[in-house]
C-alpha cells in the first residue's frame, strides 16, 4: 500500500468517525505529509490532525481513529445510544388533561379548533393533534429585539458621516454642498436556548426542540441551541436543517444522554465554561428550558443560575409545569435559580410557547 | 514563503527558542507547515497559553515585519484595510486651485483627479500593511469577537494576498503574509475561513516545559522559585474553577513574586500574591481553602 492510499484510507476511517474531513482537507492533508516526510508515526500524526481537525471535539475523534488505523485495530463508529423519539415519549391522551380549560365545552362552540389546540397541554395530544401543533410550532419565529452596534448606515438624519460628506466633496470638485449623516446600526441580540432533555422533561422535549428548530430557522447566525441532561451537547449545527423532522432527527443523534438523568448544575457549568462565559452568553438573551428538578445540590444549581445570569443581557426560565394549576416554584432548583431569573414562563402549551415568542421579542 | 525558512519542524523550534518562545512538537510542526504550505494557521486554545506570544515570535525568529489586527465587533473595510486621507485630499485640491488662480493656467482636471487618489493618500490599515511589508507575520487576533461580513472579506484578502482599490488598481503582496488567526470560540467562525487554514488546538505546556518558559522569560528569579509557581499553577488548574490560569498568569505570578524578593513560594506570599493568578473571588476562595495542598512541594 503506497503512502497516498495509506492516508485517504485513514482519512476514510476519520470520515466514518464523525470528524468532517472534506476532499480538500485531504489534499492538504497529502501536501502537509509529503512536506513533513513520513519518516516515523508522529509526523503522519500530526500531518492529518493539523489538516483534517478544525475543532477540539475533533480531536478525541481523531486520536482514537489514528490509534485504531495505524495500531491496526478494526475502526467503529462511535454508538449513538440515542435517537428521536419522534412520538412514543409523547403520552396519549384523547381528551385528557385540560389546563385550566376544563369549561372548553362550552368555548368549544365559538373557538375554532386551532385556538382550542393553542391552549393545549403538548404532552397530552393524541397523534392527530400532535401533528397539526408540530406543524404550527414551525410558524412561530422567535427573535430577540435589536439593540446598537457599532457599526454605521447612512441616514437621513442623525450625526455628520466626515468620509461620506468630504467624499461628496471631492466629487464636486471640493465644494461641500450637503452633510452626509449617519446612525448607528441595529442588530438582533444573540437567542441561546438551552433546553433539558432528561426524562422528566420528556414529554416537551419534542416540542422544545421544534421551538428551537424555529428560532434556529429565523436567525442562523444569531442562535445558539445547547441541551442539557447529564451532559451538555451544542445542537445548532443539527437543528439548521430546513425540514424539521430531517432536523430533530439529527439533533436526536448528536444527543447522547436523551432522555437520561438531570444533572442541571453540572451540565449548565460545562455550558458556561465551554460556551457561555467566553462570550456566547455575554449580551445574549438566554432562555433555559427545564423542570428544575436537581439530583444534586440545589444550592450549586443556584450558583451557576446566578453566573449565567451575570453574563446575559436578560434570563428567561421556561418551566412547564408553571402552567398547571397550584404549581409553586418551590422544588429545590427551581426555589435556587428564582431570585435570578428576569422572566418565568410556562411554554407547555402552543399557546405558552407564543407568549415565550412575545417575551423572547420584548428582550 | 520568506527567504530563511527552516528546513525542519525541529529547526522552527530551535529559532523560536532563539527569541525566548518555548514550542512543543504541535505546535512547531504547524507553524513549520504554515510556512511550507502558505496556509494561513488557526489558532484555539484557553486564553493564555500563548497563542498571540507564538505569532510575534515567529515574526521575530524570521526577521519579518509583525503587523497585528485585534479584531472587534464593528470591524469594517475603513478600520481593517485602508482609507482615503481625505482631509489631505481636500488640502490638495485646495492648493492645486489656488496654484492655478495665481498662474492663470486651467488645470487638467485628468491630471488632477489622477493626482487625489495616489497612494500617498492612501492610509493602510493592518490587513493593506501586510500585504505591502513582505515578509510579513500578520496576526488576526481574536477573529470571533468581528462580525461575519468582516470573516467574508478577510477571506478575499487572505486567498488572493492582493487586494483591489477602485481608484488605485490591485495591490499584491511580494510574498503572501504568514497569517495566524486566533479565536477563543465565543462563536463559530465560517467554515470557508477555517476550510483555508491549518488548525491547532494549543494546550497548557508541560511542567516541565513551563520551568523552561518561566526561566526563560525571567531571567532573574530562581530554579527553585520557577518550580514551585510551576507547580502550583498546575494544581490550580485542575481545581475546576471559572478561569483556569495559562502560561501568562503563571508568568505574571513568577515576576510578582519575584518583585517580593521571594526565592521560593510559602503560604503567606501565595495568598498576599494570588490575585496575579486568579481573577475571579470565586476561583480565589476556592484555591485559598487548598491552598496547603497547592503549594506542598512535589
Amino acid at each position: 500500500m503506497d503512502t497516498t492510499e495509506m492516508l485517504t484510507g485513514f482519512a476514510r476511517t476519520l470520515r466514518h468517525a464523525g470528524v468532517d474531513a472534506t476532499p480538500d482537507r485531504v489534499q492538504a492533508m497529502l501536501a502537509a505529509a509529503d512536506v513533513l516526510g513520513l519518516t516515523e508515526q508522529e509526523k503522519a500524526y500530526w500531518a492529518g490532525r493539523l489538516t483534517l481537525c478544525a475543532q477540539p471535539d475533533d480531536l478525541p475523534v481523531y486520536d482514537a481513529a489514528f490509534a485504531a488505523y495505524f495500531g491496526g485495530e478494526v475502526p467503529r463508529r462511535p454508538r449513538v445510544t440515542a435517537v428521536v423519539a419522534t412520538g412514543a415519549t409523547v403520552a396519549v391522551h384523547a381528551d385528557g388533561g385540560g389546563t385550566g380549560h376544563g369549561q372548553d365545552t362550552t368555548v368549544g362552540l365559538v373557538a375554532s379548533p386551532v385556538e382550542v389546540l393553542r391552549q393545549r397541554d403538548v404532552s397530552l395530544l393524541s397523534a392527530l393533534e400532535r401533528d397539526e401543533v408540530r406543524r404550527l410550532l414551525a410558524l412561530l419565529a422567535p427573535g430577540t429585539a435589536a439593540r446598537t452596534t457599532r457599526r454605521f448606515r447612512p441616514a437621513r438624519s442623525g450625526a455628520v458621516d466626515p468620509p461620506r460628506t468630504v467624499r461628496q466633496m471631492l466629487r464636486q470638485g471640493g465644494e461641500a454642498s450637503r452633510l452626509a449623516r449617519r446612525r448607528r446600526r441595529d442588530k438582533p441580540r444573540r437567542l441561546v436556548l438551552l433546553l433539558d432533555v432528561s426524562g422528566s422533561m420528556a414529554p416537551y422535549a419534542d416540542a422544545l426542540l421544534r421551538f428551537g428548530h424555529a428560532a434556529v430557522r429565523r436567525r442562523p447566525t444569531l442562535t445558539e441551541v445547547f441541551t442539557l441532561g447529564t451532559r451538555m451537547t451544542r445542537v445548532t449545527r443539527a437543528l439548521r436543517h430546513r425540514d424539521p423532522d430531517a432536523a430533530l432527527t439529527a439533533a436526536g443523534e448528536a444527543i447522547p444522554d436523551w432522555h437520561g438523568g438531570t444533572r442541571l448544575a453540572e451540565s449548565l457549568k460545562a455550558f458556561l465554561d465551554r460556551w457561555g462565559q467566553r462570550g456566547t452568553a455575554r449580551g445574549a438573551v438566554v432562555v433555559l428550558c427545564s423542570d428544575g428538578w436537581e439530583r444534586g445540590d440545589p444550592a450549586a444549581l443556584g450558583a451557576q443560575v446566578a453566573r449565567l445570569s451575570r453574563l446575559a443581557y436578560k434570563l428567561v426560565w421556561v418551566n412547564p409545569h408553571r402552567g398547571k394549576p397550584g404549581y409553586a416554584p418551590l422544588v429545590g432548583g427551581m426555589a435556587a435559580a428564582l431570585p435570578y431569573l428576569d422572566e418565568f414562563v410556562a411554554g407547555h402549551s402552543l399557546a405558552a410557547l407564543e407568549q415565550l415568542v412575545e417575551v423572547i421579542s420584548r428582550a | 514563503m520568506t527567504p530563511n525558512t527552516p528546513g525542519s519542524p525541529q529547526e522552527l523550534a530551535d529559532a523560536l527558542a532563539g527569541v525566548g518562545y518555548l514550542a512543543d512538537e504541535g505546535l512547531a510542526t504547524a507553524g513549520y507547515l504554515a510556512l511550507r504550505l502558505g496556509r494561513p494557521l488557526f489558532l484555539e486554545g484557553e486564553a493564555g497559553v500563548g497563542k498571540t506570544a507564538f505569532a510575534r515570535a515567529l515574526a521575530d525568529a524570521s526577521g519579518a515585519h509583525f503587523v497585528r489586527l485585534q479584531c472587534y465587533e464593528g470591524l469594517d473595510a475603513a478600520q481593517a484595510l485602508y482609507d482615503w486621507d481625505f482631509p489631505r485630499q481636500i488640502l490638495h485640491l485646495r492648493t492645486v486651485e489656488a496654484a492655478a488662480l495665481a498662474t492663470g493656467d486651467r488645470p487638467d482636471s485628468a491630471a488632477l483627479e489622477a493626482s487625489l487618489y495616489d497612494r500617498r493618500f492612501l492610509i493602510a490599515r493592518p490587513l493593506l500593511q501586510a500585504l505591502e511589508r513582505s515578509p510579513c507575520v500578520l496576526l488576526v487576533d481574536e477573529i470571533d469577537r468581528a462580525d461575519d461580513e468582516f470573516e467574508a472579506f478577510l477571506l478575499e484578502v487572505l486567498s488572493e494576498s492582493a487586494i483591489t482599490i477602485p481608484e488605485l488598481g490591485r495591490i499584491a503582496a511580494q510574498h503572501p503574509p504568514l497569517t495566524v488567526l486566533t479565536s477563543n470560540r465565543t462563536r463559530e467562525v465560517h467554515d470557508a475561513l477555517k476550510r483555508r487554514c491549518l488548525y491547532h488546538w494549543v494546550e497548557h505546556p508541560s511542567f516541565e516545559r513551563e520551568v523552561e518558559i518561566l526561566r526563560t522569560r525571567l531571567p532573574e528569579i530562581t530554579e527553585r522559585l520557577a518550580a514551585d509557581v510551576a507547580r502550583a499553577t498546575r494544581r490550580i488548574r485542575e481545581l475546576d474553577l471559572i478561569k483556569t490560569p495559562g502560561v501568562a498568569e503563571s508568568l505574571d505570578w513568577a515576576s510578582a513574586l519575584a518583585a517580593l524578593g521571594a526565592q521560593t513560594l510559602d503560604p503567606d506570599l501565595a495568598a498576599a500574591t494570588l490575585g496575579a493568578v486568579l481573577k475571579y473571588r470565586e476561583d480565589a476562595e476556592r484555591t485559598l481553602a487548598k491552598l496547603d495542598s497547592v503549594i506542598a512541594a512535589a
